[in-house]
């Protein structure tokens, strides 16, 4: 663990870091119906379970592994489980909250081989594998009921728990760093981040780095013109919230285009102690809920980021291919990485 | 600040930042919230009136409140719920929550209990050494996981420090082992040297402002990065009674505090002078006390205080709103959710346009209208437009009983049904509802009746609740993408059911576009896209209103018409093969190898009044908990710590039905199926009519026709079948639910619901395990392709088997005409009693029917999208019009049909 901990802060150092795209554009592609996500264990699920992508690791894990591997290929230093959604409560609208476990350590576990593969082929490139943790479906400091203002859909103690169970699974499986993302409502963040340092004093993994700990990176979503994520906290007021850890990285995600995000991307830039990361949609969705900027348009936009030294790792969110990550490893290969604001710097 | 060693500004967030860089002057903590120190909102939190609490809390923040200290320490109150609650309610408020929260109690319980709450780094207020080294090192190791900045209080086990010595001393140490031990960062530890008393008469309590400010001093000089606060009031607690001395005192201290590097501090604004404002005379004595001057410096501040008059207290907060004409102000108080003067404000309106609906027409809608338009420009945001609906919500509720009764037509004296009933409901596969509830508000604000079927819900509901409740609007929300095709689904079924009722539809992902595109064309009623909640009322008003819907629906239909056109103009091709590519890209079959089994019996078989006590152990009970809203799969469901013991009853209960279902005879089950040879002929598959009595009979199948990877077919139901040579198929129709009426009527008549609900869900149950037993004995005997299978009810429900039964009308044949030939081919309405409704529903209700595919590769799959290709072929090869045939697979088509063709 340590030596791959290591090998990542050297690789950081050197250059910006390629996390991968999408992968439910990549999904789509398969045009994968219901039984594609069923075997023997979920034949009797009555549910529909199409598009609860993250079975696709137990039930056509090549897809997956497939998925893997052309961002690898297309130059991705870092691959995210297939997790988004494998918490018990996530599955929980499935009737699946019980495969929450098996579900991450399957994940990692595939992600983890094709990065093995790939590392061992290219030492000079190691690949590095990113446990993927979303937000869940349900907000802590959001009540779902207007009328009961109040009220909540989610404690902080029951996202603890299923967080927990997912991290178990990830590590277990052989992540090499945590990525608790698209975060919405920073109290399910923090519900994460908890259950990370609960995970890592009972397993003995220190919290730091440099220390040889599991590194830990956190991406918030802003989620629209506000300029806020879905509960309210402007981006600066997010980094303080989260800045208890020591991070590998904070950054955003989703929700918008890169263009989109540049005001944000500068506060953090400017303020952020960790290092800094962006993994935009390609464009703002279409009316028809598709994105449809190209590589070559969403790495120029990229590109003015990198131009500035804003970044130190970049990837893709929704409607990114690796057409995109090639595009965009094509063009940070020419830029130095942000060099890390130092921690007694005043603003 | 004086500190020369690096350690970074202590940071802090609620909504907003708050960092203390040299910019940063003393930071005020609002402590009205606090139940220790406010009666009022002591009392206001114990009568539950968390309304009223919560503006006690937004005045601290228009008072200039930079943190927000909440005690909830009070013996008649469960501490741990009321912080929870309360600070639930401060998060739905942007206002207040935008500044930083502090968690202040002296049990370890509630803090924690609020620390859960707050998503911002807020403050713990407090822990100390009071109780050891162990049990402070364990809560701020806590404390930091939450990632919180702590109050450490000058105490220890020998007590709280009370001298200038022991306060350095117990913070020194405090400091030491929070920065070394458990690496706390010395940014966020704040010290409270503890303010005390003075000039109270006992000599011992003379320099307790002195040692403070000496303390303080100590603390940012020699404990880097560390902070300084306090609760400034104490130190007057003399002087109870006279607010004049105190706000003098209370304006010293905080002045030579400041300089000494305090800071933040708990001081309440309406109990401060300003210090330039304070007369001579005052200050000079309050000043001696402060600092010990001399020995008579308290007799000489109580001589004074006695001919201190108190004052009237200074009102200002910014109530210039309150002079706006009563339209401006109740746009004010949507706008900015202020609940204070709303119903006084809406009588006024009431009162100055003499009719309630024009209250809420008028400035109320208007000032909504004002809401979402800054939603829709990123200028407010999601808490702030709930709470704008609330200020809404009370408006109209106080304007109801003013309104005109439901029931009758004031205009024409009719007797109408005139509630306006609006059914919302996120669709299938989608679990945001946020939008959706704002809709719901916003509507139910305007006098019609909200039927909010929640989240994922499956059309069917949808459909019959909005018929069974006489729904004069469906809405639909979503805000994922697949939601999308979803929302097609649900209009197309709405247009095949016949339905007429004016769909809205709106969510995050949904757009004016798309909903001209794909929706209002597979559906005659009106269709509008709603931007958001606001503009939902005018939009139903139209859709509703008899004078204004025809006018209105020609207008809208015509202008998704025109956005259509201009759309078409600027589509490429989609990502579909053609139906020509799809079809060389079938499910690759060895067929060298394979022989078709002959069954045993070709031709149609008749079993009736089949034996329901073999078939109840065919039963997949874990639908039937489903049915009743219980979620688990059986037989685990019935020890689930959160359900068992309901499931376990219901089960029994179901169980004494099926006995009596089955020893009296309640149901009757009839089944027919028939096995017959077949030809391919393309994607149909053509029964040989020696055993049909030479009537032609021919199965129509569909191909999936999406682009697919690599490896991955373009399936069809045909493509299990032999290409060249004579290979078998099958049909069937089972139910278990004749005779069920006579019962269902004894129910009803006795008012039973739960019977009545118990006996069609075992009606559906038997039906299904029908059409499992039905499938074994197929398999077994009557065609025979697996003589030795041997599995258990479990395998049989994991489909553990050879071969398949898609359903029509079921994702694999998705098109539900074929259930007539089915029927004819088999005679099922002569044979088994059952009969298929015009749109092809199947009666009984309790009934299934499908076909058999043996081929051991056989699977389901779902058809998918199909282009108008395949379309074509599919009517052609039916005998119908392409209308037809595209209204009866609108879900499926990856196209939008033209307009100009009208099914009959």
């Amino acid at each position: 663990m340590e030596r791959r901990t290591d090998l990542l802060l050297q690789q950081l150092q050197k250059r910006i870091l390629i996390l991968d795209g999408a992968m439910g554009t990549m999904i789509q592609r398969y045009g994968l119906q219901e039984e594609d996500f069923r075997n023997q264990e979920l034949a009797a699920v009555k549910k529909s379970l199409k598009g609860n992508n993250d079975l696709l690791s137990l039930t056509r894990p090549g897809i997956i592994k497939d998925i893997h591997k052309a961002y690898f290929e297309a130059g991705a230093d870092i691959v995210e489980t297939n997790t988004f959604s494998s918490t018990s409560i996530a599955q929980e609208d499935y009737g699946l909250s019980e495969i929450a476990y098996k579900l991450n350590f399957e994940s990692a576990k595939i992600a983890r081989e094709v990065a093995d593969d790939f590392s061992s082929r290219e030492p000079d490139k190691p690949r590095f594998v990113a446990g993927a943790i979303g937000p869940t479906n349900r907000t802590a400091s959001l009540s779902p009921d207007v009328n009961d203002p109040g009220f909540r859909a989610v404690s902080f103690d029951q996202l603890v728990a299923a967080y927990s169970e997912q991290i178990e699974g990830l590590l277990d499986g052989g992540v090499d760093l945590l990525l608790v993302e698209t975060v919405f409502d920073t109290l399910n963040a923090k519900a994460a981040i908890f259950a990370i340092q609960e995970v890592y004093e009972k397993r003995n993994i220190p919290l730091e780095p440099s220390e040889g700990g599991v590194p830990i990176m956190v991406s918030g979503t802003i989620t629209d013109a506000s300029g806020r994520t879905l509960s309210g906290q402007t981006t600066e007021a997010f980094l303080i919230s989260i800045s208890h850890v020591p991070l590998l990285s904070i950054g955003l995600n989703c929700a918008l285009g890169a263009a989109e995000l540049r005001p944000y991307l500068k506060v953090l830039s400017d303020k952020s102690p960790f290092n800094v990361s962006v993994y935009p949609n390609a464009g703002l969705p279409n009316e028809f809920g598709e994105y449809d900027q190209g590589p070559e348009e969403m790495s120029e936009e990229v590109t003015l980021f990198l131009k500035q030294g804003w970044l130190n790792i970049v990837g893709g969110c929704c409607g990114t291919t690796p057409e995109h990550i090639a595009a965009l490893a094509k063009s940070a290969s020419n830029f130095p990485p942000r060099i890390k604001q130092a921690l007694t710097q005043e603003d | 600040m004086s500190n020369s060693t690096k350690v970074p500004n202590l940071q802090l967030s609620g909504l907003e930042p708050l960092v203390f860089n040299e910019t940063l002057n003393f930071v005020n903590i609002g402590e009205r919230t606090n139940v220790t120190g406010s009666k009022k909102f002591a009392r206001l939190v114990l009568n539950d009136n968390y309304d009223e609490a919560l503006e006690v809390a937004l005045d601290q923040v228009r008072g200039g409140a930079q943190i927000l200290d909440v005690c909830m320490d009070e013996a008649m109150l469960d501490g741990e719920a009321a912080m929870v609650r309360f600070l639930n309610l401060v998060a739905s408020e942007p206002e207040i929550s935008r500044i930083p929260v502090m968690v202040d109690s002296s049990k370890w319980k509630i803090i924690l209990a609020g620390l859960k709450c707050i998503q911002g780094k807020g403050i713990v207020n407090s822990i100390s050494l009071k109780n050891g080294e162990e049990e402070f090192l364990y809560q701020a190791k806590t404390i930091k996981k939450f990632g919180a900045a702590v109050v450490v209080m000058a105490f220890d086990e020998k007590g709280q420090a009370d001298s200038y010595d022991r306060r350095i001393e117990i913070c020194k140490k405090s400091y030491d082992l929070l920065t070394q031990k458990i690496k706390f960062k010395p940014q966020d530890i704040i010290f409270d040297p503890n303010v005390f008393p003075v000039a109270t008469g006992m000599d011992e309590h003379k320099n307790n402002a002195v040692d403070y400010f000496r303390a303080t001093k100590w603390i940012k000089e020699n404990l880097p990065g560390a902070k300084v606060s306090g609760g400034v009031s104490n130190v007057s607690f003399s002087f109870r009674g006279n607010n004049p001395v105190r706000e003098a005192m209370h304006a010293v201290f905080l002045y030579h505090a400041i300089q000494h590097g305090m800071d933040m501090g708990i001081v309440n604004p309406a109990m401060l002078e300003i210090y330039d404002d304070i007369p001579k005379e005052l200050l000079e004595r309050v000043e001696d006390v402060m600092w010990n001057k001399r020995d008579d410096a308290t007799e000489r501040l109580l001589d004074f205080a006695d001919s201190v008059k108190s004052r009237g207290k200074k009102g200002k907060e910014d109530e210039a709103w309150r002079s706006f004409t009563v339209e401006k102000r109740m746009q004010h108080a949507l706008v900015k959710g202020v609940l204070d003067y709303i119903l006084e404000d809406t009588e006024e309106a009431r009162l100055k346009l003499k009719d309630a609906l024009k209250v809420i027409e008028g400035p109320l809608m208007d000032g909504m209208n004002v809401v979402g338009d800054l939603f829709g420009e990123g200028k407010m945001f999601l808490p702030q437009v709930v709470k704008s609906a609330r200020v809404m919500k009370k408006a109209v509720a106080y304007l109801e009983p003013y309104m005109p009764l439901p029931g009758t037509n004031e205009t024409t004296g009719e007797q109408e049904d005139n509630v306006k009933r609006i059914l919302l409901a996120t669709v299938k596969g989608d679990v945001h509802d946020i939008g959706k509830n704002i809709v719901g508000v916003v509507l139910a604000c305007n006098s019609y009746k909200i039927i909010d079927l929640g989240v994922m819900v499956e059309t069917d509901r949808i459909i019959q609740e909005a018929l069974d409740n006489k729904a004069h609007i469906i809405g639909l929300s979503g805000l994922i993408t697949p939601s999308l095709d979803e929302m097609v689904n649900v209009a197309a079924e709405m247009e095949r059911r016949g339905l007429d009722i004016p769909l809205l539809i709106g969510g995050a992902t949904t757009s004016r576009i798309h909903t001209a595109v794909k929706i209002d064309p597979v559906y005659s009623g009106i269709v509008v896209h709603v931007a958001d909640a606001s503009k939902s009322v005018p939009v139903a008003g139209d859709a509703i209103n008899k004078e204004t819907r025809d006018e209105y629906k020609k207008e809208i239909k015509a202008t998704y018409q025109k956005l259509r056109e201009v759309h078409a103009a600027k589509q490429e091709v989609k990502q579909m093969a053609t139906y020509k590519e799809a079809k060389s890209n079938p499910v690759a079959i060895d067929w060298s190898t394979y022989v078709p089994v002959k069954p045993k019996k070709i031709g149609v078989t008749v079993l009736k009044d089949m034996d329901l006590s073999v078939i109840r152990d065919y039963i997949d009970w874990t639908p039937f908990f489903s049915t009743w809203m219980l979620s688990g799969r059986f037989p685990k469901i019935l020890k689930d710590p959160v359900v068992g013991t309901e499931a376990l009853k219901l089960y029994n209960d179901a169980n004494k039905m099926l006995d009596r279902i089955v020893n009296e005879g309640w149901l009757k089950a009839n089944a027919v199926f028939g096995l017959f040879p077949v030809q391919r002929s393309g994607d149909d598959l053509v029964v040989d009519p020696q055993f049909t009595g030479g009537k032609p009979y021919s199965f129509h199948f569909l191909r999936q026709q999406g682009r697919k990877g690599k490896n991955v077919p373009n399936r069809s139901l045909t493509d299990y079948i032999h290409p060249d040579a004579t290979d078998y198929m099958g049909g069937f129709a089972v139910t278990a639910g004749l005779n069920i009426e006579a019962k269902l009527k004894d129910f009803k008549e006795q008012g039973d619901d739960y019977n009545d609900i118990m006996l069609k869900a075992m009606a559906d149950r038997l039906a299904e395990a029908t059409a499992e037993y039905l499938h074994l004995r197929v398999r077994k005997d009557f065609w025979g392709y697996s003589p030795a299978e041997s599995l258990e009810n479990e395998e049989l429900i994991k489909e553990n088997y050879t071969g398949i039964r898609p359903a029509p009308g079921y994702p694999a044949c998705p098109e539900h005409s074929e259930k007539r030939t089915l029927f004819d081919l088999l005679e099922v309405e002569k044979n088994a009693s059952m009969t298929l409704t015009d749109s092809f529903a199947m009666y009984p209700t309790s009934s299934v029917s499908g076909f058999y595919f043996g081929h051991p590769e056989s699977k389901y799959f779902g058809l998918g999208k199909i282009g108008e290709d395949q379309v074509a072929d599919y009517a052609r090869r039916k005998g119908v019009s392409l209308a037809q045939a595209e209204k009866w697979l609108s879900p499926n088509l990856a196209y939008t049909p033209k307009l100009t063709s009208t099914p009959q």
